[in-house]
């Protein structure tokens, strides 16, 4: 199979890459949003602490 | 005398108790990722490069690895929300109501691609990208479902009260998730009945089944390491004060 067809998905390549496109950022969004929101916390909750100890 | 439930009941404690579960999700994050990347490729490449073309639908049956995958998701995440819910407002672990919390957002993100993929898969299939009928349906509202979880957890300020409020309301909820497995079979419907979980005769060839459940079993992989990594924000937000993370966040220093 040669990577055009693959990519031409028997003509429906706009519904089967879109559906695939779609579930992949779902995916990374809920992965990356939580990872990232985690360490703004930590790095917020450690200048409030060097804050207080002072 | 009763040296084993005494040594279940430890296990159980120390398991769920927030500074030990955390550096656990640490350990296992790692792990959990190389897995859910490796099931992945196996069942990207068998679903979307060595399964055949299907005789009546063409090429576009191949949205069939991730729709059907993320809509057992859907349900499935939501039914270990209830046990959750169960477990949080008997036993009032806090663990439970953590895991109950991080799990929403993940079963939000499954349902919504089960809608979206299904509605891809649709329109040159059906012709149309939305019917209301009871499958498509009763997935929606378990989408609001979802949401309403997240942001009535939002919306309460004291976090105990919140998780209360929360088990309930998923606990209620439940009652969607068979009513969604049994619609095709309940109402007359556009949507196809199923083909895998006949497990007398199961209608699909095995070079498409296993596919299928390789990609089924890197979501589930997925839900682990993503619920996780939320459950993680979710104990350092509600332990801002504790010993444990002033002792976290000194050691990152």
């Amino acid at each position: 199979m040669n990577l055009e067809t693959f990519f031409a998905m028997g003509g429906y390549a706009f519904y089967v890459w879109t559906a695939y496109g779609v579930t992949f950022l779902v995916l990374l969004i809920n992965i990356l949003l939580p990872m990232l929101q985690h360490k703004q916390l930590l790095r917020q909750l450690a200048l409030k602490q060097k804050r207080a100890s002072r | 005398m009763s040296v084993i439930p005494a040594a279940v009941s430890l296990f159980f404690h120390r398991t769920a108790s927030p500074p030990h579960f955390y550096a656990l999700a640490n350990r296992f994050i790692p792990w959990l990722t190389g897995i859910f990347f490796l099931l992945l490729l196996a069942g990207l490449y068998g679903g979307l490069v060595l399964a055949p073309t299907d005789y009546q639908q063409g090429d576009s049956y191949r949205i069939i690895y991730i729709h059907v995958p993320a809509a057992w998701m859907s349900l499935f995440i939501y039914v270990l929300m209830a046990v959750m819910a169960a477990i949080a407002l008997v036993w009032r672990i806090k663990l439970a109501e953590i895991m109950l919390i991080s799990s929403a957002p993940i079963g939000a993100g499954f349902t919504f691609v089960a809608l979206v993929t299904g509605s891809l898969w649709g329109k040159p299939m059906w012709g149309t990208w939305w019917v209301w009928d009871a499958r498509l349906t009763f997935e929606l509202i378990l989408l609001f479902q979802y949401l309403g979880v997240m942001s009535l957890y939002t919306a309460i300020e004291e976090k105990r009260m919140a998780a209360r409020a929360v088990a309930i309301l998923a606990l209620v909820g439940v009652v969607n998730v068979p009513i969604i497995h049994y619609s095709v079979e309940w109402w007359s419907t556009l949507h196809q009945g199923p083909t895998v979980t006949k497990m007398d005769k199961p209608s699909i060839h095995i070079s498409m089944l296993i596919p299928l459940l390789l990609m089924a079993l890197s979501f589930k992989f997925y839900y682990l390491l993503a619920a996780l990594q939320n459950a993680k924000l979710e104990l350092v937000k509600r332990e801002a004060s504790s010993q444990w993370v002033r002792n976290l966040l000194e050691n990152q220093a």
